[in-house]
């Protein structure tokens, strides 16, 4: 599904990230682990198509085509979902209306008419329900007010609305008490299905209790310098990264 | 791709004017220049009574001593007023019963500008009075108006029809010598709509009236005059479009607005203007004088959408005259590429317990400079007035401009005037975040703006607010960024 390729990346004329490889298939999930600074968002940005950022050197190929002159809503339009580390506040732009637009968008992407009103409201209804979240909160202007769980939660409902193929999860985790991120991690395994994968950053083991992944990644300076399965998170919990900066170059 | 402000910068100046075409329909039209004959020709031509030619050559008269003003934050060419032609009609006056009976062409240029007059918006309850260059070719919904007593027509009509109402009121609220352009309205309007709402009656529907400015080279002069008797209420809209030209046109509006006792007047009007070309050539010149007077708990609430012109000065104003009175403005204006937009309002607190609210919401990109201008005035005997004003500015780019002048004049200790202002910018982060969920920057960005805009949205009727939103999205297609 995705195949990340000596990927060199920079920002305001520094390189952030320093060659990732990184091979994601249908049904997959991939944790992302690292310390502060080590290049995750950059990856996840670069992913989702941020301008801002300079692919430098490599290649991303999705579902195999090649994503270098594909712009970050045709990315989306093909199933990639970016959950924002820091979601974006838009006043006046309520919940609801974003959805609608985000979806109708989506669709026209797709030569399909606009989602009849029935088919919205009922999959807002479902999609609400399955993430605990009050009618009222989707009526409010999007991230606006929002507390940080509010805001981690939004995106997970965005998810769920859009059923994207490919996630991307930047630390969602954070800010959630443990019922909300127990809420957040249902939404996520609820989404889950042989066809889909998901990419999950984070900085805390707890997720990944709930979220089981196939393999974890840990990044650090803008490379992968380490690569395991569930048991090198826990190993990371106890440890820290310091051993890993240490360590050569996986 | 995703968004740059470079970019979309460019997107912007491709964007032509929408509205960008010209009716071709005959018409009779003076020569150019302004002098004592043809404000007297003018009104002959109009089959006025004398005192409505004395009243016009004494608004001559005073304008001939004045001057320009200089104080708004606008640069311009001044127009040559020797240079304009005063009176245009279209030589076809038919008088309609149904709407196939209208010249197609007109109809044709009603559906470009996507507020057709189809029988939908006539099913829906809208009367349509349309002022096209000047003078009305067109009144519907007559009847049931008449049935309740009100008189909604052309003001040339009412000059013939109802002398003792436009007598009464004409200039009492604007008169002819308040300033350079409404004296220069007063000696040489051709039309606009007279309405009169008796006492007690609650207008059934929204009234409407759409102008637009046809004629090469014509000023257009609307006078509008409103009257809601005691305890009565009316919506009134006015939305308008115009061709797309070369030369500058001027428009120099006058709406009088009369809210007597308990009377409630709503005023929206949705504005679209030709702004000019991207190099800042051409467009209509919008100088407009727009004031309400509300007697004893009456109310008036303005509302405007503003996107066109290439120069907009205008304050619409509410003299809070009786007491427990209400004063409201609410608008929207969207300046790009070298428009200048210097608006506000001034709400003048003059009875005890009078209310205002100003909310303003500015909109800038490309080179255009868009200003507030506003006035709370609490006057001496003005006990317990209150004011509230909000000014937000929305900034696309970095070669606008906005601008906030809130003056503020209190001579009565017990006001409470609040006054807040915000100034932001799209980001780059807000258009990513929509591009990720599938949206692209033109829609993003007129999602945005529409929630930026939204309080004042809400403000208008339902119907209206469609087509301003829609309206707000065309600009926005490229014209904001
Ligand atoms: N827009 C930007 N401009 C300049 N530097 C940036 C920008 N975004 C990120 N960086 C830098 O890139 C590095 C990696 O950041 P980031 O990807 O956010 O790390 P992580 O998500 O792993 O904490 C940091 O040193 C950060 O300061
Ligand atoms: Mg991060």
């Amino acid at each position: 599904m995705l195949k990340i390729k000596d990927l060199h990346a920079r920002v305001d004329g520094k390189e952030i990230l320093k060659g990732v490889n990184l091979e994601v298939k249908p049904g997959e999930v991939h944790a992302i682990m690292g310390p502060n600074g080590s290049g995750k968002s950059t990856l996840a940005s670069v992913i989702a198509g941020k301008e801002e950022f300079e692919m430098t050197k490599g290649t991303i190929l999705y579902e195999g085509e090649d994503l270098d002159e594909v712009s970050p809503e045709e990315r989306a339009h093909k199933g990639i979902f970016l959950s924002f580390q820091y979601p974006v506040e838009i006043p006046g732009v309520s919940v609801t209306n974003f959805m609608k637009t985000a979806i109708n968008e989506s669709r026209k992407a797709r030569g399909q008419e606009d989602m009849p009103a029935n088919e919205m409201l009922k999959l807002i209804r479902e999609k609400s329900e399955l993430l605990d979240i009050d009618r009222k909160f989707l009526s409010r202007s999007l991230n606006e007010g929002f507390s940080g769980g509010e805001k981690k939660r939004n995106e997970i409902f965005q998810m769920a609305m859009l059923e994207p193929k490919l996630a991307i999860l930047d630390e969602t985790d954070s800010g959630l008490d443990i019922d909300a991120l127990r809420i957040v991690a249902n939404g996520v395994n609820k989404l889950k299905s042989k066809k889909n994968a998901v990419i999950l950053i984070t900085h805390y083991q707890r997720l990944l209790e709930y979220i089981i992944p196939d393999f974890v990644h840990v990044i650090h300076d803008g490379k992968i310098v380490k690569s395991g399965t569930k048991e090198l998170a826990l190993e990371l919990e106890e440890k820290g990264y310091d051993w890993l900066k240490k360590e050569p170059v996986a | 791709m995703a968004y740059t402000e470079e970019e979309l910068k460019k997107e912007l100046e491709t964007k032509e004017y929408e509205y960008g075409f010209y009716t071709d329909i005959e018409s009779d039209t003076f020569p150019k220049g302004l002098s004592e004959e043809v404000v007297i020709a003018l009104s002959k031509k109009k089959e006025e009574p004398e005192w409505m030619t004395l009243w016009r050559l004494e608004a001559f008269k005073g304008w001939k001593e004045m001057t320009e003003p200089e104080w708004a934050n606008i640069h311009y060419k001044k127009p040559d007023f020797q240079d304009i032609s005063y009176y245009s009609a279209p030589n076809k006056k038919p008088k309609y019963e149904s709407l196939d009976q209208v010249d197609p062409e007109l109809l044709d240029t009603f559906k470009k500008l996507g507020i057709s007059l189809d029988e939908q918006k006539i099913l829906a309850g809208v009367a349509v009075d349309i002022v096209m260059d000047s003078v009305s070719v067109a009144t519907t919904f007559k009847k049931t108006l008449a049935e309740k007593g009100i008189i909604f027509c052309p003001i040339s009509e009412a000059i013939k029809e109802h002398p003792e109402l436009v007598k009464k009121y004409i200039g009492s609220i604007v008169p002819p010598k308040d300033n350079f352009y409404a004296a220069l309205n007063s000696a040489v309007f051709t039309d606009g709509s007279f309405c009169y709402i008796p006492k007690g009656v609650r207008c059934p529907m929204e009234l409407s009236t759409y102008f637009r400015i046809n004629q090469a080279g014509t000023g257009q002069f609307e006078r509008t005059l409103v009257i809601a008797d005691e305890g009565s209420y009316v919506s009134y809209l006015e939305g308008c479009t115009a061709p797309s030209r070369d030369e500058n046109q001027l428009h120099a509006a006058v709406v009088e607005l009369i809210a007597l006792d308990d009377a409630e007047i709503k005023y929206s009007t949705v504005q679209n203007w030709y702004p000019g070309n991207k190099e800042g050539k051409g467009g209509v010149y919008n100088f407009v004088t727009k004031r309400g007077m509300c007697e004893r708990n009456a109310k008036i609430s303005w509302t405007q959408v503003e996107t066109g012109s290439a120069i907009t000065w205008k304050y619409p104003s509410c003299i809070l005259k009786g007491d427990n009175s209400i004063g409201e403005f609410y608008s929207i204006a969207v300046t790009n590429n070298f428009q200048q937009a210097d608006t506000g309002t001034k709400m003048i607190h003059l009875g005890k317990n009078t209310k205002s609210t100003i909310i303003s919401k500015g909109i800038s990109a490309g080179k255009s400079q868009n200003s507030y201008r506003g006035l709370v005035q609490v006057n001496s005997r003005a006990e317990n007035a209150r004011n509230f004003s909000q000014c937000d500015s929305l900034l696309m780019g970095n070669e606008c401009g906005a601008h906030t002048f809130p003056y503020i004049e209190v001579k009565n200790k017990s006001a409470q005037i609040e006054h807040e202002a915000t100034t932001s910018k799209i980001g780059e982060d807000q258009i990513f975040y929509c591009n990720q969920r599938g949206i692209d920057t033109e829609k993003a960005i007129a999602l945005i703006v529409n929630g930026f805009s939204k309080e004042v949205l809400n403000k208008l009727p339902m119907e209206f607010a469609v087509e301003a939103q829609k309206l707000l999205e065309i600009s926005l297609e490229g014209s904001v960024g």
